[in-house]
């Protein structure tokens, strides 16, 4: 008992400050992507060459477009051309809307993630069953370390529990293989109305490595109406931790 | 003609030098190395030949040698299988069958294995592709008999894991049987890796198993540097060791903090929960990213000088904080009452079934690859073998906690003397050697990671084979089942904690 007690004290505090104090995260962190508004078109071919999932695209105005839902925030295209694209430290990137996801040079605001109606039924408790479909267990990783005392997710009223008819919803991480169809479809339908869906990480939001395999279901929003998008291969926990807060009006 | 190839770990050679066995003399050549050379078998896959012929191939460790022996063989539509005289060889045929609708005559168990689409012909156990069973739709071994009951588990599961379903036979709270059944993870990585190497190839290694990042990628830009006949700079190969030993701290220490959770030991759960992570956020520092995407490429790493005196300092916090938080649960004698005899295997089963990792080091098994067949740093940094002999969850714990004190010893070393280069950014990618076949292994955190790659004329991948220490580990699991309670099985399963997706690719 001494001994259990001497290592708690060794152990000591390790909740994080975040929200009240802002984040550390790593000088080499690739996060949010900016893009240069005038873009030879030459080199921005070049960079899009170069992107492994097609999320970097040229508009009809020949400007740089990046999809965060299917970027691998690989720095490929930020390699090719550091004039095009560059990975800035900004963590808050999830979104409620589909569309928010994309970047263009224009838009360099953080996606709104609010969510009236959930932040109205969830805000202060919300239960979440998680569905790995195809998920590599990076996603599931990063947000089991919610989990721990370092986030400690409970403190914000936010808990994963073990039955979908104990949740207000899933959240899903992986490409969503036609394996996996039935059972996120049956997890959903078990989820008792009303019900959210998150899609955790570029593979549930638009297949990320994955996408147009004919094995898999291009993520979540192939089976499922999805609610909140959070970016990344796989997300910083930050980013998941910050997607829930801002959604359901908590930041 | 001898009846093999030799080839070092991390070797290419002209297909044309590769032995074409008949059937008869490969299946015989294979079981006399497996049954009475102390071989096992590392990878064994069928891969198209030509227009509609298919050909076996079969990789063989020789670990007290430290030799791959290659052989192959061309057939039809049907062989005799080798499972019924070397049980290690069942998930491979399982998978040729499904794949390739070859029938391995004999098979005892022909099932499907991912329920996957077939690349050719039939599927599994004979049927014809449009009556392919839907997944998890196949007869499960079950037994018959008076209060005899049969517990379903899955794909879903209740924490926040991976999906696969579990079946077991029990009688009252003993589990007489557990027989797995997977697929549900199935993305078609090697189907897609076909064709390449391309913008995406990295990126399907790199979330092949994504706790395994560092492992399958380094696997894989090792097979293009054999293909390539390139060579790794010393920094990048000492960085590649450091990123490694950083992947089986992360994994270990979560492990040994799960393990704790899943007998309600909650110090060590807390505490090696939030390790994990300060471990995984020393990877970040790296790469900036926690699982090491982007850190391992062809030809080294693509990482400039990292701030190594910040992560010397941050690892010494590592340190002093594991030992603590490990020792609580080695010396609490509730957690030890239910460690101790839960879920043992034996050597004898672990050689049977090919096994590999900490789950065959807990058996007394002196059997890793960084020793065997040291590649990379692990050529002039040695690091002792661990291991423990009772087989059971106390021993794939304490093996995982003797493991952590080697790999903080390498990882500070390794730091320390840290060699000078320049950041090497070559792409060994798209100059592979054309007709070659390349094998290289290397000892992830679960244990022994084999890719094979055969190239075609134009030096793209013809086929490309990935064995996660999973795909060898799982029957494992099952064995180690019988005869305990049903309530141990999250203890035994955390105990080798595998990896879904990297068995069903």
């Amino acid at each position: 008992m001494l001994k259990l007690i001497a290592a708690r004290l060794q152990q000591g505090y390790r909740t994080i400050g975040y929200p009240a104090a802002a984040p550390t995260l790593p000088e080499r962190y690739r996060g949010r992507p900016l893009l240069a508004a005038a873009a030879d078109s030459a080199a921005l071919a070049r960079a899009m060459a170069k992107c492994p999932t097609g999320a970097l695209r040229a508009t009809p105005d020949a400007r740089p477009a990046l999809d965060l839902g299917a970027c691998l925030f690989c720095d490929a295209c930020a390699r090719e051309c550091p004039d095009i694209v560059r990975f800035s430290s900004e963590f808050r990137q999830a979104a409620a809307k589909r569309e928010e996801l994309i970047v263009t040079p224009d838009r360099a605001d953080i996606p709104v993630a609010l969510h009236r109606e959930a932040s109205r039924l969830f805000g202060r408790s919300l239960k979440l069953r998680q569905v790995s479909a195809g998920g590599c267990n990076a996603c599931e990783a990063d947000v089991n370390v919610l989990n721990t005392v370092v986030f400690d997710l409970g403190r914000f009223g936010i808990q994963f529990v073990a039955s979908p008819r104990h949740a207000d919803g899933l959240l899903i991480t992986g490409p969503v293989p036609e394996n996996m169809r039935e059972a996120v479809l049956k997890s959903y339908a078990a989820t008792p109305a009303p019900k959210i869906v998150i899609a955790v990480g570029a593979c549930a939001i638009s297949g990320g490595p994955y996408k147009d395999h004919p094995e898999v279901h291009n993520g979540a929003g192939g089976l499922l109406p999805v609610d909140l998008f959070v970016p990344g291969c796989p997300p910083h926990p930050l980013t998941i931790l910050d997607g829930l807060l801002r959604f359901l009006g908590r930041l | 003609m001898t009846a093999f190839a030799k080839l070092p770990n991390g070797g290419a050679m002209s297909l044309a030098q590769i032995p074409r066995l008949s059937v008869d003399h490969f299946r015989a050549a294979v079981l006399a190395e497996v049954q009475g050379g102390g071989a096992r078998l590392s990878a064994f896959f069928a891969c198209p030949d030509g227009a509609d012929a298919l050909l076996l191939v079969a990789v063989l460790a020789q670990d007290d040698r430290g030799v791959l022996a290659v052989t192959t063989c061309a057939v039809q539509d049907e062989y005799p299988a080798l499972t019924p005289d070397c049980p290690q060889a069942q998930g491979s045929e399982r998978e040729i069958a499904e794949l390739w609708g070859i029938r391995p005559l004999g098979h005892p168990w022909l099932k499907p294995l991912r329920f996957q689409p077939p690349r050719r012909g039939s599927a599994g156990a004979g049927r014809p592709s449009s009556e392919r069973p839907a997944i998890g739709r196949a007869p499960f071994f079950a037994m018959a008999g008076e209060e005899i009951h049969e517990v379903a588990v899955g794909p879903v599961h209740a924490g926040i894991i991976e999906p696969g379903h579990f079946r077991f036979q029990c009688h009252g709270e003993t589990v007489y049987h557990l027989e797995t059944s997977f697929g549900y993870q199935h993305r078609g990585v090697e189907r897609a890796l076909v064709g390449g190497p391309n913008a995406r190839t990295i990126h399907y290694l790199e979330t092949l198993a994504g706790d395994t990042t560092i492992g399958h990628a380094t696997t894989y830009c090792r097979i293009c540097e054999a293909l390539s006949r390139s060579r790794v700079p010393a920094r990048d190969q000492a960085l590649r060791g450091v990123a490694q030993e950083l992947e089986r701290l992360a994994n270990h220490i979560g492990d040994l903090g799960a393990m704790a959770g899943d007998v309600g030991f909650l110090p060590t759960m807390s505490y090696c929960g939030r390790i994990r992570g300060d471990v995984l956020n020393l990877t970040a520092i790296l790469c900036g990213n926690r699982f090491g995407r982007g850190l391992v490429r062809p030809g080294g790493c693509d990482i400039a000088a990292a701030n190594v005196d910040e992560l010397r300092r941050r690892l010494d916090q590592v340190r002093r904080d594991t030992e603590p938080a490990v020792q609580l649960l080695f010396e609490s004698p509730t957690a030890r009452a239910r460690f101790d005899n839960t879920g043992a295997l034996t050597a004898e089963t672990c050689r049977e079934l090919g096994m590999v990792g900490v789950a065959v080091r807990a058996c007394g098994v002196a059997r890793d690859v960084r020793h065997d067949f040291p590649y990379g740093i692990f050529q002039f940094a040695q690091l002792p073998v661990c291991t423990w002999m009772s087989g059971d969850v106390f021993g794939r714990a304490y093996v995982r906690w003797l493991e952590i004190q080697q790999s903080l010893t390498f990882v500070r070393e390794q730091l320390t003397a840290l060699p000078e280069g320049e950041v090497c950014r070559a792409a060994a990618a798209g100059t592979l050697a054309p007709d070659h076949l390349a094998v290289a292994l290397v000892e992830g955190w679960r244990g022994e990671i084999c890719h094979v790659a055969i190239t075609d004329a134009a030096g793209r991948f013809a086929c490309y084979k990935v064995v996660d220490p999973s795909f060898h580990n799982w029957m494992g699991l099952a064995m180690a089942l019988r005869n305990q309670q049903i309530s141990d099985f999250p203890l035994c399963n955390k105990s080798f904690n595998l990896s879904y997706c990297g068995h069903d690719l």
